[in-house]
C-alpha cells in the first residue's frame, strides 16, 4: 500500500512537472483563493486587535453620555452642539445611581496654545476631578491636579504626548514650563502617558487638560456656564454597564422633563456597545472573506476538475493498460485523486506563501498591523486538500469506470 | 485436474444501435496448460473478441468460460482485474507501453498492483527485462527503443508476474521480419522452458509455425483446429 501511494504520488508529480504551465494555470484559482484569505484574515485580525486596543484606551467599564442624538456607530456632530447636559446632571446621576462607581465630565474647545515662539492649535479639555481616573490616564512625568487646584480654579495644565512634541524641543522637560492658552498663562504640572488613536480614529494624545473650574471661568467664556460636552460614568463590574446605562437614561429623561413621546436629548454609549459595533464590522469582513474564499476555491476546484478530465481523456490508453495488468477500480481512483490533491496542495502551499508575503508587504507598505495566525494557515491547507479531493472525485471515478477494452483501443 | 481453458458454446454479441453483431457464435474450445496455440483467421472473424474473453478483459454474452476451473462469466470487474494480475500476461500489437516511463517502470507495472515492496518490484522487473535480453536498457524510455525492443519490454511486463497464460494479439503485426523472429524465439523459449501457455493471434504463416496447434476462426466459429507439432517432451505439464 505504502509503495503504491508513494509511486502514485511520484507519477502524479511527474505528470504535473511535465505540464508545468498547464498545472500552474490550473492551480491559479486555489493559489489566489488561499492567498486572498490568508492576507485578508491577517489584515482583519490585525485591525480587530488594534480596535480592541483602542476601545481599551477608553478606560475600564466606561459609559459616555453625549448631549444630542448620535448615530449608532458613535459618529456625531461636534461636542456641545446641543446644550442639554450640565454639571448638575452629572452630580445628580452620581447621587441617584449606586451602580455608578464614579462620574466625571468634560468640555472641550480647540484653542491656540503658545509656548516660547511655538504655536499649536489643539483641543483644551476642562475636566472634572474624577475624569482622569475613569479614563485610566496615567503620567509619564508630573502628576494630576490637586484638590486645591480644582477649588481655586488654578491655572495648571496636563498635556498629552502629541502636544508635547509640537510645543517642546525634543528632550525638553515640559513639567514646570508655562504655556499660554488664549493668552492666559498656565503652568504644566504633568505629562500624560500616550493612548494613541481612539476607536473613532482621533489622536487622543493631542490634548491639554485643565481643571473644569478654570476652563469655565478663565478660558471658555461664560456663555454656557455649567454645561458639559460629555459626561462619563464607570461601574465596578462590566455586567452592570447596561443596567447603569438604563438608569442614567431614566434619571436624565426625568430631569430634562421629556414626555413619553419625545426622544432622548442625549446619547448613552457603553464600552460594550462600542465593542459590539466593531464586532459587527468584523462579522461583515468575515462574511466577505467567506464569499471570496468560496468563489475562488470553487473556481480553483472546477479548474482542477477540468484539467483532470483532460488528463483522463489523454491517458485513456494508459488507463486501459493499467487495467489490463490488474489495476482495480480503487487503484485508478487513487491515482487521479492523488493527482488532484497534489495539484490543490501545491496550489494551497503557494497560496499560503503568497498570502503571508502579501500580509507582510501590507504592513511594510501601508503600515497596517497584521496578525498571521497558524490556524488560518492550517485551515487554508486543509481546505485546499478537501477541494482537490472533492473536485477530483468525478474525473477519478470516470477513469475508474472505463471499460478496459475500449480504453485499450482508444486512439 | 481441469484444463487451463474451457470454452463452452461461447457467444459474444455486440449491439450497435439497432444492429446486432455476432462476433462469436457458439464457440467451444479447450486448451491445456503448457500449450502454444496460434489463432488465425481473416480480419473481423472474431479473434480479438475471443482473446479479450480468454484474457478476462471481457465476458461472454452467453455460454461458459472457465479459466483454471473457475467460471469467469459473472465475476465483478475488480475480481477480473485480480485474475488478470495473477494469472494472465498480455502482449499487444501496438506494444501499449506507458509513454515517458522507463522500461523498468513499465515492466514493474503489474507488480505495482500486487502491493510488493518497491525493492522487490524493481528486482523482479529487472530480472524480467534480462530474460528478454534488455539488460542495460532499464532506464530507457519507449521513444528511445526500437519497435522490437519495445515489444520485448511488453513481454517482460507480461511475464514479470509468472503468469500461467500469455495472450499475444498480433504481437509481430507492427514489426519487421527480423524483430518478429526475435520476439517469436522469446515466446517459444518461454513456452518450452517455463511451460507458460501461449495463445497467439497472427496473420503470418511463418509466425504461426512457432506454435504447436493452429486454430482457424471464421465468422465467430472454429473452422479448423489441428496439431502442427508434436508436443515438446520437456513440457513440465506432462505428468
Ligand atoms: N466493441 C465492438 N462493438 C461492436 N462491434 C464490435 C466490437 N468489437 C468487435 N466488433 C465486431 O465483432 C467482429 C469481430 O471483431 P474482432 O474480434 O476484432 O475481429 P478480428 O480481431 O478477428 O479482426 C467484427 O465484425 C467487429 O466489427
Ligand atoms: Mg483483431
Amino acid at each position: 500500500m505504502s509503495a503504491f501511494v508513494w509511486l502514485t504520488m511520484l507519477t502524479a508529480l511527474r505528470v504535473l512537472a511535465r505540464n508545468r504551465l498547464r498545472a500552474g494555470l490550473t492551480m491559479l484559482g486555489i493559489v489566489i483563493g488561499v492567498a486572498a484569505v490568508i492576507a485578508m484574515v491577517s489584515i482583519g485580525e490585525g485591525a480587530k486587535r488594534a480596535v480592541q486596543a483602542q476601545i481599551a484606551t477608553m478606560g475600564t467599564n466606561v459609559i459616555i453620555i453625549f448631549p444630542g442624538v448620535t448615530s449608532a456607530s458613535g459618529v456625531r456632530g461636534s461636542q456641545g452642539s446641543a446644550v442639554t447636559l450640565t454639571v448638575s446632571d452629572a452630580l445628580e446621576l452620581k447621587k441617584r445611581i449606586p451602580l455608578l462607581a464614579d462620574t466625571g465630565w468634560t468640555r472641550r474647545d480647540v484653542m491656540q496654545i503658545v509656548y516660547g515662539n511655538r504655536n499649536w492649535n489643539g483641543p483644551i479639555n476642562g475636566i472634572s476631578p474624577s475624569y482622569l481616573a475613569i479614563r485610566d490616564w496615567s503620567f509619564t512625568s508630573g502628576g494630576p491636579f490637586t484638590q486645591t487646584d480644582l477649588d481655586s480654579a488654578a491655572r495648571v495644565a496636563l498635556i498629552g504626548q502629541t502636544t508635547v512634541e509640537n510645543l517642546f524641543e525634543p528632550g525638553e522637560e515640559p513639567v514646570g514650563a508655562v504655556i499660554r492658552i488664549k493668552n492666559v498663562p498656565f503652568r504644566v504640572i504633568g505629562v500624560l502617558a500616550p493612548k494613541g488613536q481612539s476607536a473613532q480614529g482621533s489622536d487622543q494624545d493631542d490634548v491639554i487638560f485643565i481643571p473644569f473650574s478654570t476652563a469655565e471661568r478663565k478660558v471658555f467664556g461664560t456663555s454656557f456656564i455649567g454645561s458639559v460636552g460629555a459626561m462619563f460614568g464607570s461601574t465596578d463590574q462590566v455586567e452592570d454597564l447596561s443596567m447603569a446605562a438604563e438608569q442614567i437614561r431614566e434619571v436624565l429623561r426625568a430631569r430634562h422633563r421629556l414626555q413619553t413621546e419625545q426622544n432622548d436629548d442625549f446619547t448613552i454609549r457603553t464600552q460594550v456597545d462600542l465593542g459590539k459595533v466593531q464586532e459587527g464590522t468584523s462579522e461583515t469582513l468575515t462574511m466577505m472573506l467567506f464569499a471570496i474564499a468560496s468563489v475562488s476555491l470553487l473556481v480553483g476546484g472546477i479548474g482542477i476538475m477540468n484539467i483532470l478530465l483532460v488528463s483522463v481523456t489523454e491517458r485513456t490508453r494508459e488507463i486501459g493498460v493499467r487495467m489490463a495488468v490488474g489495476a482495480k477500480r480503487h487503484h485508478i481512483m487513487m491515482q487521479f485523486l492523488i493527482e488532484a490533491m497534489t495539484l490543490s496542495l501545491v496550489g494551497g502551499a503557494l497560496g499560503i506563501v503568497l498570502g503571508v508575503a502579501g500580509a507582510k508587504l501590507t504592513t511594510l507598505i501601508a503600515g497596517w498591523p497584521t496578525i498571521i495566525s497558524g490556524n488560518v494557515i492550517v485551515i487554508a491547507f486543509l481546505f485546499s486538500l478537501v477541494v482537490g479531493l472533492f473536485f477530483g472525485l468525478y474525473p477519478a471515478n470516470k477513469a475508474a469506470r472505463l471499460n478496459p477494452i475500449e480504453a485499450l483501443r482508444y486512439e | 485436474m481441469s484444463s487451463l481453458i474451457e470454452c463452452e458454446d461461447v457467444w459474444k454479441i455486440y449491439r450497435v444501435g439497432d444492429v446486432e453483431v455476432q462476433a462469436l457464435r457458439g464457440l467451444s474450445l479447450t486448451i491445456e496448460q503448457g500449450e502454444f496455440v496460434a489463432i488465425m483467421g481473416s480480419s473481423g472473424s472474431g479473434k480479438s473478441t475471443l482473446m479479450n474473453i480468454l484474457g478476462c478483459l471481457d465476458q461472454p454474452t452467453k455460454g461458459h468460460y472457465r479459466l483454471n476451473g473457475i467460471e469467469v462469466g459473472n465475476l465483478k470487474p475488480d475480481h477480473l482485474a485480480g485474475i488478470r494480475n495473477q494469472q494472465i500476461g498480455f502482449v499487444f500489437q501496438s506494444f501499449n507501453l506507458i509513454p515517458r516511463t522507463s522500461a523498468l517502470e513499465n515492466a514493474q507495472l503489474p507488480l505495482f498492483y500486487r502491493g510488493l515492496s518497491l525493492k522487490e518490484q524493481r528486482a523482479q522487473a529487472a530480472a524480467a527485462l534480462g530474460r528478454v535480453g534488455l539488460q542495460g536498457r532499464e532506464h530507457h524510455y519507449p521513444t528511445q527503443l526500437s519497435g522490437g525492443q519495445q515489444q520485448r519490454v511488453a513481454i517482460a511486463r507480461a511475464l514479470v508476474t509468472s503468469p500461467s497464460l500469455l495472450l499475444a494479439d498480433e504481437p509481430t503485426g507492427n514489426l519487421d521480419t527480423q524483430s518478429s523472429q526475435e520476439i517469436m524465439k522469446i515466446l517459444e523459449t518461454l513456452n518450452r522452458d517455463e511451460g507458460i501457455t501461449i495463445i497467439l493471434v497472427t496473420h503470418e504463416v511463418d509466425v504461426a509455425a512457432y506454435a504447436a496447434r493452429e486454430i482457424v476462426i471464421k465468422d465467430g466459429q472454429i473452422l479448423s483446429d489441428r496439431k502442427t507439432k508434436a508436443r515438446p517432451m520437456s513440457s513440465p505439464v506432462e505428468v
